[in-house]
């Protein structure tokens, strides 16, 4: 109730002259009252936010100065995580490499594949909106279902993949999909760009509808070739969108936990772990909270560093 | 002509790609497993409803469903009411304070859920909320917050303030305003947002892994996984599962194409 009292007056304040001019007629008292009933509508979800999901994301920088089990008393250590997350875990280091080259592989292809059939697409015949309707689907399966369906396809000795490989004389192509150290992080890679480039398409469909028509009059006046077209007008004028899939692909990628989870709970021997399941793993399965907390926090600077980089080159080709 | 022969062939093969594994799913789950195992695209021999009846006489599975539903519901309809409420108050308020609050809600939305959950798993085992159908809905609603906050105060921005003056002018008082100005105004972006939070929140692995230990409280995607484990290597059960889990979703997407595309790429180009 504080809170609220504090926060009222501090709208209150901070009011007047830009209001007088929008709510004329109404006196100083009315607006008050009335910027406190604001106020009031917007405590449930502070209180919700700021309770049940801020103070325990925040609360990681205490644990991660700590070892702990998550039973015990945690026992303050300094900053012994923080270096020894960087100097002495080769399975950090590797896991971070993972995630790199997870995302990499997922933004490149789910991007480029996305706008592909955005262009072929683009117009709103009956098949482009069928096909769109279908390539949209799997966005709304759960990842944990799309786990299972992939494992069946993957599976090395009987699943569909491998047996129409053999049977078409592919053999050195039937790999063991989810069980080798070397493919499992691309097969899942794989099933993640699957799984959304759907949604992306949608996205780069919207984007691209917004492109004067004139343009590629233009263009077409001027005897440009459709990659012409596309190289002079479509991708210039859709960068915009370009950064929007980007950056949405990116974040979406690192937040794969379901589907890797689910897969193969990041095996065999951490070859498919990302950040966010060995943050997971670490502190559920080898209790090591205080360690785990210091995991995410480097995560957290990561894909901060992260975006501010793609921002930055996406800023400056604009 | 190059272009035209590179376009079917390009939309052909990634139709191929989705189409292939659903009907693999829907055909397996009539199927035995070596059935499936043998002739994984074929139309089932005969389409036998046994492994339905097998999996909803184990019982779980039953329990699982009406978990998952009463979670979904309860986290979309607080989270609807509750963020948008504020996202009103947000929009509405002028300047500083509106946007201040904005901030903060939107700092969550870049970062992933999985760097939150040891605080989270702390903080629920002490107020006793693990295990608890209420407590996924508690974890739900503060978790979906941000996003929900995000689309919809955009969109409570954009209505003209002249539409409200004049009901100011009759003395009207913000909660008035709120519910019968905002409220079935954006009833189409309350939709999309209300669609998206029901996938996301039906769909979820991650929450009830970390608060969910007892069986008779597990929602789907969950007992997916230990289904697993059990069945071993028998997928045509699973896939059974794997209908069971998707089909309210799959008939919601087939009756409602738009608002579920429009929600699920407002969560997206928004998150």
């Amino acid at each position: 109730m504080k809170t609220t009292e504090t926060g009222a007056r501090k709208g209150a304040s901070l009011r007047p002259s830009k209001l007088g001019s929008k709510r004329q007629g109404s006196s100083g008292r009315l607006a008050r009252a009335n910027d406190r009933a604001l106020f009031l509508m917007i405590v449930p979800a502070i209180i919700m936010y700021a309770v049940f999901y801020l103070y325990p994301t925040l609360s990681n920088l205490r644990y991660a100065f700590s070892e702990w089990d998550g039973l015990q008393e945690a026992k303050f250590i300094g900053t012994k995580n923080f270096t020894r997350a960087l100097t002495n875990d080769d399975i950090f280091y590797k896991v971070l490499g993972n995630n790199i080259e997870f995302t990499g592989l997922v933004v490149i292809f789910q991007t480029g594949l996305s706008l592909l059939f955005a262009i072929f697409l683009l117009k709103n015949t009956r098949t482009s909106v069928a096909l769109r309707t279908l390539y949209f689907f799997p966005t709304i399966i759960s990842s944990v279902s799309v786990a299972m369906v992939w494992q069946f396809l993957y599976e090395p000795n009987l699943g569909p993949i491998n047996t129409f490989l053999n049977s078409v004389g592919l053999d050195f192509l039937a790999l063991n999909w989810l069980g080798s150290e070397t493919v499992t992080l691309r097969a899942i890679a794989f099933t993640q760009v699957w799984f959304h480039t759907g949604q992306m398409m949608v996205v780069y469909i919207a984007g691209l509808q917004q492109i004067p028509q004139e343009l590629y009059e233009a263009a077409e006046v001027d005897g440009a070739s459709r990659w012409q077209q596309f190289k002079s007008v479509t991708w210039p004028m859709a960068l915009p969108t370009t950064a929007v899939v980007m950056a949405y692909t990116t974040i979406q990628s690192f937040r794969a936990f379901d589907l890797v989870y689910a897969m193969t709970q990041g095996g065999p021997n951490n070859s498919s772990s990302i950040l966010v399941t060995l943050i997971y793993l670490t502190a559920f399965n080898e209790l090591r909270f205080g360690y785990a907390a210091t995991q995410s926090i480097y995560l957290v600077i990561f894909i901060l560093a992260l975006t501010a980089l793609q921002r930055r080159i996406l800023r400056t080709r604009y | 002509m190059i272009y035209k022969v590179g376009r079917a062939v390009g939309l052909t093969i990634f139709a191929v790609l989705i189409l292939l594994p659903v009907l693999v799913v829907v055909f397996g789950s009539f199927k035995g497993d070596l059935e499936l195992m043998t002739k994984p695209l074929a139309l089932p021999e005969r389409w036998s409803f046994d492994n339905y009846r097998n999996l909803i006489q184990g019982g779980e599975i039953v329990n699982n469903f009406r978990n998952s539903v009463i979670v979904t519901l309860f986290s979309v309809l607080l989270t609807l009411f509750i963020s948008s409420l504020a996202s009103f108050g947000i929009a509405r308020m002028i300047h500083v304070s509106g946007r201040v609050l904005f901030v903060m809600f939107s700092l969550g939305l870049a970062i992933p859920a999985a760097t939150s959950i040891i605080g989270i798993y702390q903080l629920f085992v002490k107020l006793n909320l693990t295990n608890t159908l209420h407590g996924l809905v508690i974890i739900n609603v503060a978790s979906t917050l941000p996003i929900s906050i995000f689309i919809l105060s955009a969109f409570f921005r954009q209505i003209p303030s002249e539409i409200y003056e004049s009901a100011a002018m009759d003395g009207a008082k913000p909660f008035r305003l709120y519910k019968s100005i905002a409220l079935p105004l954006s009833r189409p972006s309350m939709g999309a947002v209300a669609i998206f939070l029901f996938v996301i929140t039906w769909n979820d692995l991650l929450y009830p892994l970390l608060l969910i230990t007892q069986s008779d409280l597990k929602t789907l995607p969950l007992a997916l996984l230990d289904f697993r484990g059990e069945y071993a290597i028998n997928f045509s059960m699973i896939f059974t599962a794997v209908m069971v889990a998707s089909i309210p979703m799959v008939a919601m997407y087939l009756a409602m194409q738009k608002t579920f595309v429009s929600g699920l790429t407002a969560g997206a180009v928004k998150g």
